[in-house]
């Protein structure tokens, strides 16, 4: 028996291997959401704060439905207005509403460029979690995450981000976002559950006219387990923003890969040639010779 | 230990200090751990209740602290959609997710309140004073505007005068009982506050 609820498979900044022999043989869990079910409403990010104890401050209307305006260390998830006008179809107006939020990457590129041990970790369910009481607040983690997901708290200098519910998934139940959703456009399940029904989905909207409808789990960061059903699969930009093909951005690779290595390389030579300019030239020191060297030199200039 | 040299001691309590500081530094290896927040609701009183805002009147689960025991005064604390009731299923709007601010506003309204015409505050007034003052007024009312026969002479048992609002997360039954209140009394202008 492990001293945790949910079995982890990666640390950051931990060299130690985890428990590795317990293994989700059923599968990894995966939330979709349905961005052509969404109707905007916002229940998700409700539901969010009511379960996660959180309460946004009250914002300015700025013209648009998004609200608050981006996410913040209160707001885990926001659903994102997009106006779209289709040349293909007339220069129709068609209204892409994304939730966004943490996409629980297969590959985090917030864990990687985390400096922090334990502060960030990935279960083997496939959840991306932060546990904030390790957090130090150096904030790499965003400069790690391809989604611009994590916001570090002004309260409290640590980084917050859509935990997708861990708490509740660790006793079975599903996040609070799948549940509170009236339209079903949000839906819980292991990902291969999720692939079929967004395959049924697509297969829809496509019968629907919809050519180019398809799911988002980009293969660059190792695929997500948060993943999306959009009408412009082809586009994903449309949706405010969602990259097209995203990956862990190459400084943090070169930071926490190649530099890590050389500079501990750079540390070891400095004490190895130390230690054998010891060995070969030893110490400086001073002969009686010198000694006095030195008092007739100060002889010298004193008489001077 | 007598015979330990100022040198060697400086160089062994030397090396443990520079020991354990590398340790505090991080050089030491972690233990792969981690913890979920503990699941709030274990052991929480659950409620089944019906959402107060619309007629869709979705089923919602309430859990409140403590288990019932006599000295545990319940506050409800979480409400989510009740995935059992036939409406909802679990589900919720935005408005039905966000009902925990809605018990605990402090402008919640918890009693009668009664302005008086030309006056620029509310009183609290008990509910049998409440239901008192409507009967009177409504009993005023009907018997002075009510229309038994129209211009024909066909009796239509109209009061015209009078509307009533109904709430609209009532069940089948409650609806069905207003229903009759209302209709009985001949009021025409019968509407809930089923506009979401």
């Amino acid at each position: 028996m492990a001293l945790q609820s949910l079995d982890i498979v990666r640390r950051s900044a931990t060299t130690t291997a985890p428990p590795s022999v317990r293994e989700p043989h059923t599968g990894t869990v995966a939330k979709l959401i349905d961005t052509t079910k969404c109707i905007g409403c916002k229940a998700c990010q409700v539901a969010c704060m009511e379960w996660n104890d959180l309460r946004d401050d009250i914002g300015t209307n700025v013209g648009g439905y998004q609200n608050p305006h981006d996410l913040t260390d209160q707001s885990w998830t926001l659903m994102r207005f997009a106006e779209y006008e289709n040349p293909d179809k007339g220069n129709d107006l068609e209204w892409l509403i994304r939730k966004d939020g943490c996409m629980h990457c297969a590959d985090p590129g917030c864990l990687k460029a985390c400096p922090a041990p334990g502060a960030i970790v990935q279960y083997a369910n496939g959840i991306v979690d932060f546990h904030e009481e390790n957090c130090i607040g150096c904030g790499y983690c965003i400069a790690g995450c391809p989604f611009n997901i994590p916001r570090i708290s002004k309260r409290d200098h640590k980084a917050y981000k859509c935990t997708l519910c861990s708490d509740r998934v660790a006793v079975g139940l599903e996040p609070a976002c799948i549940k509170s959703c009236p339209t079903g456009a949000l839906v819980w399940g292991t990902k291969e559950e999720m692939h079929q029904h967004a395959a049924e989905r697509v297969e829809d909207l496509k019968s629907r006219g919809f050519d180019r409808a398809g799911l988002y789990d980009p293969p660059g960061v190792g695929g997500t387990h948060v993943m999306y059903v959009l009408h412009h699969a082809d586009r994903p930009q449309l949706y405010n923003d969602l990259p097209e093909d995203p990956h862990i951005s190459p400084a943090v690779s070169v930071w926490k890969g190649a530099t890590k290595p050389l500079a501990l390389a750079g540390i070891v030579l400095t004490a190895l040639a130390g230690f054998f300019h010891y060995i070969r030239v030893g110490r400086n020191e001073t002969h009686e010779s010198d000694e006095r060297a030195a008092a007739r030199e100060t002889e010298h200039v004193r008489h001077e | 230990m007598s015979d330990m040299t100022r040198r060697q001691f400086l160089a062994i309590t030397g090396g443990g200090l520079a020991g354990s500081s590398l340790a505090l530094l991080g050089f030491s290896p972690g233990v792969a751990l981690a913890e979920v927040r503990q699941f709030k609701l274990a052991r929480a009183t659950e409620t089944r209740n019906t959402c107060p805002y619309c007629s869709v009147a979705c089923g919602v689960l309430m859990y409140s602290l403590g288990d019932k025991a006599k000295n545990a005064t319940p506050s409800i604390f979480h409400i989510e959609g009740d995935p059992d009731h036939p409406v909802n299923r679990g589900t919720l709007c935005p408005k039905g997710a966000g009902l925990i601010d809605f018990i605990h506003s402090p402008s919640r309204l918890k009693y009668p309140e009664y302005r008086a015409p030309g006056s620029d505050r509310w009183q609290r007034v008990s509910w049998d004073e409440a239901m008192e003052r409507i009967a009177r007024l409504m009993k005023q009312d009907r018997d002075a505007n009510f229309i038994a026969k129209n211009a024909e002479g066909q009796t239509v048992n109209r009061w015209l005068t009078t509307g009533m609002l109904a709430a609209s997360a009532s069940s089948n039954e409650a609806g069905y009982i207003t229903h009759k209140v209302v209709r009985s009394l001949g009021i025409l202008a019968f509407d809930n506050q089923a506009r979401v």
